[in-house]
């Protein structure tokens, strides 16, 4: 016997995951300005001369690109209070574990981006007697913005899929709605897959608009 | 003869180490007002390092840079110099440079590139640093270039752009680094033309460069780098036609052998 | 400062090793489908033809731009109303991740292919190869090369996302660490130890990987 889809659990239950939808969006702008935030702070140390900021950035950048988001969550929101007696909010506690993971990817696409500059920008400038200053600030960041931007996208990306995680700390984000709302409908395949068709439209249409963006800048300059 | 020109630049027992390598042993060197000096040498015998020396792009290990009878930087007491960034820039306002490489800033339109300096680091006002553009993509004779794109420029243009970018500055001593040598042959012709008219309005040069018909005819003095060292200097006459150096000797003919 | 017991972790560590044998199980298997099969999503999008290309665009978007965890609970929750069978969590695991990496490594094998020149392929037909003989021996054994930074990139990521399979009780290390923290109370000391264990694992995949990378680009 054929499945009968019905979508009835969804359009009954919209504002629910409306509201989901909501979290979603709050937990992956706050966790991309904590992530740009820290990541900038990062990626000034690991490019800085002196070894003693080099070297605790370059740990916390290995450490967290190299273990699972996941761990970072529960160690968050379940770690913390138990020895520290410090309580997140399971809100908190995604939002550190977002904000810190990504930080260290966001710390890797600036650095990237500066680097790739060529070393000769970097003499011109020097040899028409800008300082080190107005150097980076006019010379060097306007072109490794431009380099910058596409792994940036990618990052804040990752990030947008990495928030379903909190649905794990029963924060009410766009997934854990949809699981309430599969227990309460018993659904799960209309329900789930309205969900990934949600993801799936935002995150394809914004992937498009940055690439045609992409696109026109380089136009724009002859390239 | 009238009395000497004064000395714009002088470098005095130049050295610069690169790890382990000795790449300058002791170069010592004086540009009066006016002068036009091509650097000749093989590849690898320093002419770049000597002029990322002379602006202080690299710093010296050892020795001394003068511009204007003032010695930049002060002795550290270890027989060095320490440098200060702030004295840094201010000498390379006055000390300008064309890289092989053009390095124009991809990002900025072709006037935006030559108003930066003026307008950022002299501090001219935008009015001001736009005539300066206009006058000098006019002498380079890219006038109707001022709002292309640098990547919308063949590499002759481009090249010619920097020459103006360094010249916007109105420095005291120009320095070539190998200008054409990144062209497509049929480009040099231009460069070579802009570089040529600077002499006419008494521009001091320093030109490391393997065209050594341009060199005789547009240097007033020749330097033969060999092996991190000045081995002849002279005028065009003696060191191109005839060298006193077995050395100079053979670098000139393996360059005038391929012409026919 | 609390008083930390990480001595009770460790009372328990072969636990946890074992656990970890399943999350290595799962990356195993999840890696191997989904280079494999990215091999023929990615000769899908090269195809001229429509009927191929656009179903294999299709696949890579819809993979690449949902959460794995909404993948994971889809191929385990909801599948199984579809096709009327339930599928053991283990194994919603590998289709879900190894899907997911079919896509990531489709685009790494089509990105490869594309950075071999054309000159290699039209070298090894005017010397009389054929077509697969062409791609075996020319094409595919510098792609391949070229590509391993990539691979190596997506492998970690495929590790990563492992540990997502515990929402769905697939009994890996994550899952027995959220077991084992809330029996013995004692979470952040588990979490640090879980937290050690994956990276000891990981790291060493990431630094051979920036290492290649190295030794190319000099
Ligand atoms: N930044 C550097 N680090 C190490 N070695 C260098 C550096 N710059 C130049 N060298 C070395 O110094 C030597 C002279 O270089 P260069 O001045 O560029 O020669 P030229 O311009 O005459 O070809 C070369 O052997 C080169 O490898
Ligand atoms: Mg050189």
């Amino acid at each position: 016997m054929p499945y009968v889809w019905d979508f009835s659990a969804v359009t009954r239950n919209w504002t629910v995951l409306l509201s989901g939808l909501g979290g979603t969006i709050v937990l992956s702008l706050a966790g991309i300005a904590v992530g740009i935030l820290i990541g900038a702070g990062l990626a000034a140390m690991r490019l800085s001369g002196l070894r003693v900021l080099r070297w605790p950035a370059t740990a916390w950048i290995e450490f967290f690109r190299n273990t699972p988001p996941l761990v970072h969550f529960f160690w968050f929101f379940y770690g913390l209070p138990m020895a520290f007696g410090i309580t997140l909010s399971s809100f908190g506690a995604a939002l550190a574990a977002l904000g810190i993971q990504s930080s260290a990817f966001f710390a890797e696409v600036f650095r990237g981006g500066i680097v790739s500059v060529e070393r000769g920008q970097w003499e011109a400038g020097r040899a028409l007697g800008m300082s080190r200053a107005r150097l980076f600030r006019r010379i060097i960041l306007p072109q490794a913005a431009r380099r910058m931007a596409a792994p940036f996208v990618e990052r804040c990306f990752e990030l947008v899929k990495t928030t379903t995680l909190a649905a794990a700390l029963a924060h009410h984000e766009l997934l854990y709605a949809a699981m309430v709302v599969v227990t309460e409908t018993y659904r799960p395949l209309e329900v789930y897959t309205v969900v990934a068709l949600l993801f799936l439209t935002v995150l394809f249409a914004a992937s498009q608009v940055s690439e045609w963006l992409e696109a026109r800048g380089r136009a724009m300059q002859g390239r | 003869m009238t009395s000497p020109e004064p000395v714009v630049l002088s470098a005095t027992a130049i050295t610069k180490r690169f790890g382990t390598v000795d790449v300058l042993k002791g170069v010592d060197l004086t540009v009066r007002k006016g002068e036009r000096i091509a650097i000749l040498g093989s590849s690898g015998s320093g002419k770049s390092t000597l002029l990322r020396c002379l602006n202080l792009l690299e710093r010296p290990t050892g020795g001394t840079i003068a511009l204007d009878g003032r010695t930049i930087g002060r002795p550290d007491g270890k027989g060095c110099q320490r440098y200060d960034e702030r004295e840094l820039d201010r000498v390379r306002t006055r000390v300008g440079m064309v890289f092989q490489q053009f390095n124009l800033f991809p990002h900025m339109r072709v006037i935006e590139n030559v108003m930066e300096a003026p307008r950022g680091v002299l501090g001219k006002s935008k009015a001001e640093a736009q005539a300066i553009a206009e006058r000098q993509l006019a002498a380079v004779g890219l006038a109707e270039k001022a709002t292309a794109w640098p990547a919308q420029l063949s590499g002759g243009q481009q090249q010619r752009v920097a020459i103006a970018r360094a010249l916007a500055m109105d420095p005291e001593v120009l320095l070539l680094d190998e200008p054409t040598s990144s062209l497509d042959p049929e480009l040099v012709g231009e460069v070579l033309a802009a570089i040529r008219a600077l002499s006419d309005e008494g521009r001091t040069m320093l030109i490391v460069t393997h065209e050594l018909g341009f060199a005789f005819h547009f240097a007033t003095r020749v330097l033969f780098l060999h092996d991190g060292k000045v081995l002849e200097e002279g005028p065009p006459e003696q060191v191109l036609k005839a060298p006193r150096e077995e050395r100079t000797r053979r670098f000139i003919e393996r360059f005038t052998e391929r012409r026919f | 400062m609390p008083e930390l017991q990480f001595g009770v972790v460790f009372a328990d560590f072969d636990l946890l090793i074992r656990a970890a044998g399943t999350t290595a199980l799962l990356w195993a298997a999840a890696f191997s489908v989904g280079w494999s099969a990215g091999w023929i999503v990615a000769f899908g999008r090269r195809s001229p033809r429509l009927v191929l290309a656009i179903p294999a665009r299709g696949f890579v978007e819809c993979f690449r731009n949902t959460p794995v965890l909404v993948q994971l609970i889809w191929f385990y929750y909801a599948l199984p109303v579809l096709i009327g069978i339930q599928m053991p969590a283990f194994g919603a695991a590998v289709l879900a991740l190894g899907l997911n990496g079919t896509a990531y490594c489709a685009e790494i094998h089509r990105n490869g292919l594309q950075s071999v020149a054309i000159g290699q392929w039209e070298a090894g037909r005017a010397l009389g190869m054929g077509r697969l003989r062409v791609f075996f021996r020319i094409i595919l054994p510098q792609a391949v090369s070229r590509m391993i930074p990539a691979y190596t990139n997506r492998a970690v990521e495929m590790a990563k996302n492992t540990s997502v399979a515990s929402v769905i009780s697939v009994h890996e290390l994550m899952y027995n660490a959220r077991l084992f923290s809330s029996q013995n109370y004692v979470p952040l000391e588990t979490f640090t130890v879980v937290a050690g264990i994956y990276f000891v694992v990981i790291w060493p995949i990431s630094l051979a990987s920036s290492l290649i990378e190295r030794r190319r680009s000099a």
